[in-house]
Formats: C-alpha cells, structure tokens, sequence
C-alpha cells in the first residue's frame, strides 16, 4: 500500500500536505461516509483518484463511477434513504445534468445523510461557463457551505455531512478549482470506529418519498423547516466567523467592514495584511441561508460594509434585503462593473476594488505594465497518435474537396480540441452530449449544407442516446461521428460502459443496431482512406447515419503498456 | 521572513506535480509554512501547467497564488513555458531556473508565432535585472527525468535560507517511486554539479 493510502486510512489523528480534493476524502473517512458516486469532470477527479488508491479490502467506502451526473446522484440519494451516509461530487456543469432529481431531494427525508460535492469553476479554468451553483443550492432547497482551503474542506465537510444526517437534508458542499487544488497541512482527526451498518434502513410509511401534485406541499413545509433549523445552525457555526485581523477601529471616523466568502475572503485577509487598515471581516462559510441576525449585527457594528462576492450578485441581493427589512442604515458596497461578475478575485484584483471605495486604506496602485514581450500563446492539443488527430485531418479533407460549407457540430471531450487550429472541425459547442440535438435542428429545412456531428464514446452513454435516438426517429439527415478511444480520457481515463471495466462491455455498434441506425460504418481513425470512403457514403446517405472512427487513446494505451511491462518484470524478480 | 513565491511552469506530462511535491516538502521539512496550488485545466493535451508556491509564517500566508510579477523565483520545463513565466510573473531582480526542453505549441508549428530563442530570455530576465540558469543534460536517460535535473540545479543554489541541497535530495528519493531512485539520484547530482 502506498504511503499516501496509509496515511489516508490510519485510525489516529495526524497532520500532513494535502489537496483540497484528498483532503475531502479523509474528512469522508472520518464522517463515516459509506457510498461514494460520481461522474469524471475537472476540478474533482482526484477525489476519485485518493479514494481508489486505498485497498479495495480496506476501503470502508464503495465507491462508483456512474454513467452520469443524475444518475450519481440518485445512486448516492437511494443509499442515503437506506440509511447510509453517501456524497456524489461531479464537476459545476455536472449539476445541470442531475438537477431533475437534485431538485427533489430536500422535500426526502434523506435518512443516512448525503452531500453533493460540486467543483465549481470561477474563472472557467476548464469549463464552458463560470455558473454560479449557489443559484441551483437557493432552487434545490440545499443548505450551501463553501470551503477556501483545504484545511476547511475538511472541517467543514465533518460538520456537513453532521448537519445532513442530523436534518436528514442533503447538504450542497460547494468547492471551487483552486480551492480543489491547493495544497497545504491539514490538521487531520482520528478515524472514529464506525459499524458500517449495511443493514437496508428504507421505510415508507406512506407517500413521503412520493412528491406529486398534493402531497408536494407537506413536503416542502418539511424542507422549509429544516432550512430554518439550518438558520440557526449558521448563528452558532464555527464556519461563520468574525475575523479583525489589525483590531477593530474607525477608519476616518467610520467602521468598516467586509462580508464575504471561500477563497475572496483570503484575498481580502492577504490584502488587510498588506494595508494594515483595522477592517472587520465577517467570513461567511453557511452562504445558504444566511443568518439574518447575524448579518444585521456585523452590518449594524460598521458605517460602511463592502460585500465581496465572486461571480453573481446572491450574497449582495439577500443582504441588502435583509437591511432593507431591518432598517439598517448602514452603507453597503458591492462590486461596481459588470466586469466584477466574473473571473477570480486574486489579491491584487480585490486591492484594485477596494481602493476605489477606501482609498485611505488601499492606496491605488498603478496598474503594472503590460509586458513588452510577445509570447505564443501554448493552445492544449492532441496528444500525438491520437485517433481523433487522425479522424479530424481525413475527415477535414473530404469536407473540403467534397462537401464545402459542411456544418460541423462539436462535443465534450478531448475531441473538442478539433475545433481549434489546425482542423477546425466541430464549431459550435454547447455541452455533454449536445452534439446529436443541435445537429439535428440544423438539419431541419436544409437541404444545401451537410450537417456532421461527433461525440466520444463516454459522452455518448452520459446524455448522447437521447439526441441519437431523436435522429433515428425524425431520419434527420445529420452524420453522427463517434470518436471511440475506450476510455474518459480528457479527465484522466476513467472508465465508462464501453470501456470493459466496469461490467462487460455495452458495445456501442450494438446499440446503435439496435436503435435501429440503418447506416452505419466503423473504422480505426488511422485508416483515413477508408474513413473518408466511409464518410463520404454516409454524407451521401438520405438521413441519419453514423461513423465510428475508433483507436485507442494512445496516452493510457502506452501507460497501461508500461504499467503491464512492470508486473510482468517484478513477477519474474520474484520467481527468480 | 517576507514570503519567498516560487511559480513553477512547463507542459503537460512533464511532472510539475512531483516538482512541486518535492519542493513543498523540502520547505516544510526546512520548517517553513507553505501554501501550493496547481492549474491545470486541459494538462493532459499538452497544456500548460502552472505550481504556485509560497513559502513563509503562517501568519503570513493567506492565498496560495502569486501575483503578477511578484515571483522570486521562475521554475520552468520547457523554454518557451519558461519565457512567459519570466514576463508575467518574475519580480525585479529575481531569478528564473528552467529546463531547456523545447515543446512547440501548434502557433509555432504552423508558423503564425516564433518560438524564443535563449537570448530572449536571457533579454527578459536581463531587463528585469534577474538571474538566469539554463539546465540541460545532453545524455538524459528519459525524458521524464527532466523535473529531476531542474531540482538538482535548484539544490545546488541555497534560495531560501535552510532549504539545502541535502533537504531537496532527501526529499526526491523519499518521494521517489522505486524503480526509479537511483536513476533520479545520478541525474539529481549531476545537474548539481554543473552549476554555472
């Protein structure tokens, strides 16, 4: 076992370097969290990757990858009415995917407890968007707490995933990027001594788990009454706190203060480290729902607060509400530009706001020159050997000897990198498994320009079929390339239903047999001659048709290479 | 102590993660508080990746990423990741270690960028009155000991006080995977040794 393994999973308390994300999955092992699910999107994996490492034998949590995000959710939510803590964690556009059955889950006594880790991603560091899922947390009903360090992921997720089982209410733990990846010491408990009970717990004496039409409503009185208990749980919680780190006094007269939260908060520390200024700080680590007491005794103890949030304006709305209700007469602050609802807030960036507002304190700085130099800029690409680099230059080349003014149609994947420079291929991108929706509306009442999509084979299980099987039915006349590499690879080669290791193989061609797919043709992606016979008939076919361009990914292909090179060489050690 | 920034820069697959690893723990062994994080968003498709450490008190230490033009010291894997650690983020007068690993990015390739030649960088850290050292071991026995060789040229200068060269080695083999110990040693005290 290695050392990381052992550390992870020794029964006393111990303090050692840890990501955000592996600081997490102690703080499971020390919540007796008994079902992990998940689907594979940055910031997250290594939350996967920390639970894997530990000995199956030895591993109190059963962990799985599911197909996607709801259905991770569900898997975690059907553990919990079964009385056992779960989590589901997946990345910020993850949550889209699960809100069907997320939404409902607060109205359900959630009898073992269960937290939705989401990754979101301020800055949209490896995302689509920077969506704000303390929106979703406000619509599911869910308690929202939000880490800023790795030391408070860990704490903060122990007092969590108590709260959830307490309440029986699942709880969102909403993390950001560079608080999934930072590292530090983390001061870590002892590992209490769990009974694991997998005893099956659910009981339904009548319709509570049943939320249609009338029986909504007793439900959601339950869910409002345990968001007020929640409330007053913020008032006493040690992840909301008052913080002065230069004392508390009047700056020119007036008492300032700053509300804020997760990672601008340590923005906002960094930068009184530097000023000096004696400004309170009210560190929020409950955002959902707030306190009003307590946000109406920080406003009322200051002249003037500034409200520091990162992406949308949800802290500044509800505490401004809040004023308003209680006539306070404080000045409030928030963020002036629209081009404050967006990115991160770095030290330097939150130094720029506030010297707007207090310049008596943050002394405005010129703005740092703009290097002279010019650097290229470093795109991510394909790895090399990579079948989608093959399948992207034939493809492209028919298109443009053959089928100019094609409109092609892009995914999630390491295939969305067809659409820079040099292919171009796939030039519009909404999210997983779009491609075949959107391929087919282009399709409607076109008959001038071809319309080709892709996919890769993890996305096509995730939220593919349904857009595959609408292109069945209507016979758009769309050409469906499946790029298969047999594996997740853009998040690092996590498995899915093709990749044979999970369960036995679900063979893409076969379903899409089976749906009833009248053409359709698969070739390795290397065989670029035969590809673009292929795909020249299924451009000339009248209706849906599909390609599979298949090769593996070449990046696990070698690891997996070396990887069976070393056993075999530690297994011949060892018969020697 | 002010707080020491090390920013530390290359391509994906180029073990930044052990780099940084090592280099966190040898701070911390030295006794110093150290706060980290890494982005990497698209690493794996030869993006670029990106350590940020900072090295201090407790006290001191508030978020783990360094601000523009505040780093003290530039770590970097390939030269063209290196350059632009330089211009975005050296302070005046600080110093830059890089591997002179050339990995052209597809700008390059297709002519529309040019990749830097040593005496840009040698112009960029000249003008921000810094220090540049160029690592490059003609016989590496793989590409992937590249991180290593960096850290032994880094061992051999003492940048921040008490974080030595034994520290930094002892670190390495500790973190090591087995297999490879001995062949990351050799490298380790080579690059050492062919301080300029």
């Amino acid at each position: 076992m290695s050392k990381f393994a052992e550390n992870m999973i020794r029964k006393d308390a111990w303090t050692g370097l840890m990501m955000g994300n592996h600081a997490l999955v102690r703080a499971m092992l020390e919540s007796g969290v008994m079902v992990v699910s998940a689907y594979p999107g940055s910031p997250t994996p290594e939350i996967a990757a920390a639970i894997e490492i530990i000995p199956e034998e030895q591993r109190p949590i059963h962990f799985e990858w599911a197909t996607n995000e709801k259905v991770a959710t569900e898997t975690a939510f059907g553990a919990s009415i079964n009385g056992h803590l779960s989590v589901v964690f997946f990345k910020s556009v993850g949550l889209n995917v699960a809100l069907d059955s997320a939404v409902q889950l607060s109205m359900l006594d959630c009898t073992g407890g269960m937290v939705v880790v989401i990754g979101d991603d301020p800055g949209a560091n490896s995302s689509q968007n920077e969506q704000d899922n303390r929106h979703a947390g406000r619509m599911m009903m869910m308690p929202i707490f939000e880490p800023g360090s790795p030391s408070e992921t860990y704490t903060m997720f122990m007092e969590a995933a108590e709260l959830s089982k307490k309440l029986k209410l699942p709880v969102l733990f909403r993390m950001t990027t560079h608080v999934c990846h930072a590292r530090e010491l983390v001061e870590f408990g002892p590992i209490p001594d769990f009974d694991y009970d997998w005893t099956p717990q659910y009981h339904a004496k009548g319709l509570e788990y049943w939320p249609i039409t009338t029986a909504v409503f007793p439900l959601k009185r339950k869910a409002f009454a345990k968001l007020a208990a929640v409330e007053k749980h913020a008032l006493s919680s040690p992840a909301n706190r008052v913080i002065s780190p230069n004392g508390s006094e009047a700056v020119n007269g007036r008492r300032l203060g700053v509300i804020t939260h997760s990672i601008p908060a340590y923005s906002v520390l960094e930068c009184l480290d530097r000023s000096g200024s004696p400004i309170d700080v009210l560190k929020l680590g409950i955002t959902f729902p707030l306190n009003p007491e307590q946000i109406v005794d920080f406003l009322n103890a200051h002249d003037e607060v500034f409200i520091l949030e990162e992406l949308d304006r949800i802290l500044e709305s509800e505490i401004k509400a809040i004023a308003f209700d209680n006539k306070v007469t404080t000045k409030i602050l928030v963020r002036p530009e629209v081009e404050h609802l967006m990115h991160e807030f770095v030290p330097q960036r939150v130094w720029d706001l506030f010297s707007g507002f207090w310049p008596e304190c943050f002394e405005p700085q010129p703005a740092r020159a703009e290097p002279a130099e010019e650097v290229s800029p470093r795109l991510a690409q394909m790895c090399p050997g990579c079948g989608h680099r093959s399948a992207f230059f034939a493809i492209r080349e028919l298109i443009e000897e053959e089928f100019p003014d094609t409109i092609t149609v892009a995914d999630i994947g390491c295939h969305s990198l067809g659409s820079m420079k040099p292919y171009e291929m796939g030039t519009v991108l909404l999210c997983m498994g779009h491609s075949n929706g959107t391929a087919g509306g282009l399709a409607i009442g076109n008959d001038k320009r071809k319309v080709v999509c892709f996919i890769g084979d993890s996305t096509f299980f995730h939220a593919g079929l349904p857009g595959i099987i609408n292109n069945v039915l209507y016979d758009r006349n769309v050409t469906l390339v499946v790029l298969e590499n047999y594996t997740t690879a853009m998040t690092g080669h996590q498995p899915h239903a093709a990749s044979g290791e999970i369960g036995d193989k679900i063979k893409i061609p076969e379903v899409l047999e089976a749906l009833g797919v009248k053409f359709l043709r698969s070739v390795d992606a290397y065989m670029q001659d035969k590809l673009k016979d292929h795909m020249r008939d299924a451009m000339n076919h009248e209706g849906f048709g599909v390609v599979i361009a298949k090769h593996p990914c070449m990046l696990k292909f070698i690891r997996d290479k070396r990887k069976r090179a070393a056993a075999t060489k530690n297994a011949q050690s060892v018969n020697r | 102590m002010k707080n020491y920034n090390i920013f530390i820069c290359g391509v994906g697959g180029q073990g930044i993660g052990l780099l940084s690893e090592v280099l966190i723990q040898s701070c911390l062994a030295a006794g110093y508080a150290v706060l980290g994080v890494d982005t990497h968003g698209l690493a794996q498709r030869g993006g670029i990746v990106v350590s940020h450490l900072r090295i201090g008190t407790r006290d001191k230490l508030f978020t783990p990423r360094i601000t523009p033009g505040e780093a003290d010291l530039i770590v970097g894997l390939e030269r063209l990741e290196a350059y632009r650690g330089i211009v975005n983020y050296m302070r005046d007068g600080g110093s830059c270690i890089y591997y002179d690993a050339e990995q052209q990015p597809i700008h390059v390739r297709m002519g529309m960028t040019d990749y830097p030649a040593i005496s840009e960088l040698e112009q960029a850290v000249a003008e921000r009155h810094g220090k540049l050292e160029r690592v490059f071991i003609e016989d590496l026995p793989d590409v992937r000991m590249q991180n290593t060789a960096v850290l032994g040229r880094i061992a051999s200068f003492e940048l921040v006080e008490g974080v030595t060269g034994d520290i930094i080695r002892e670190q390495l083999l500790e973190i090591s995977p087995a297999g490879a110990r001995d062949a990351n040693q050799r490298v380790f005290e080579q690059a050492m040794a062919a301080r300029t």
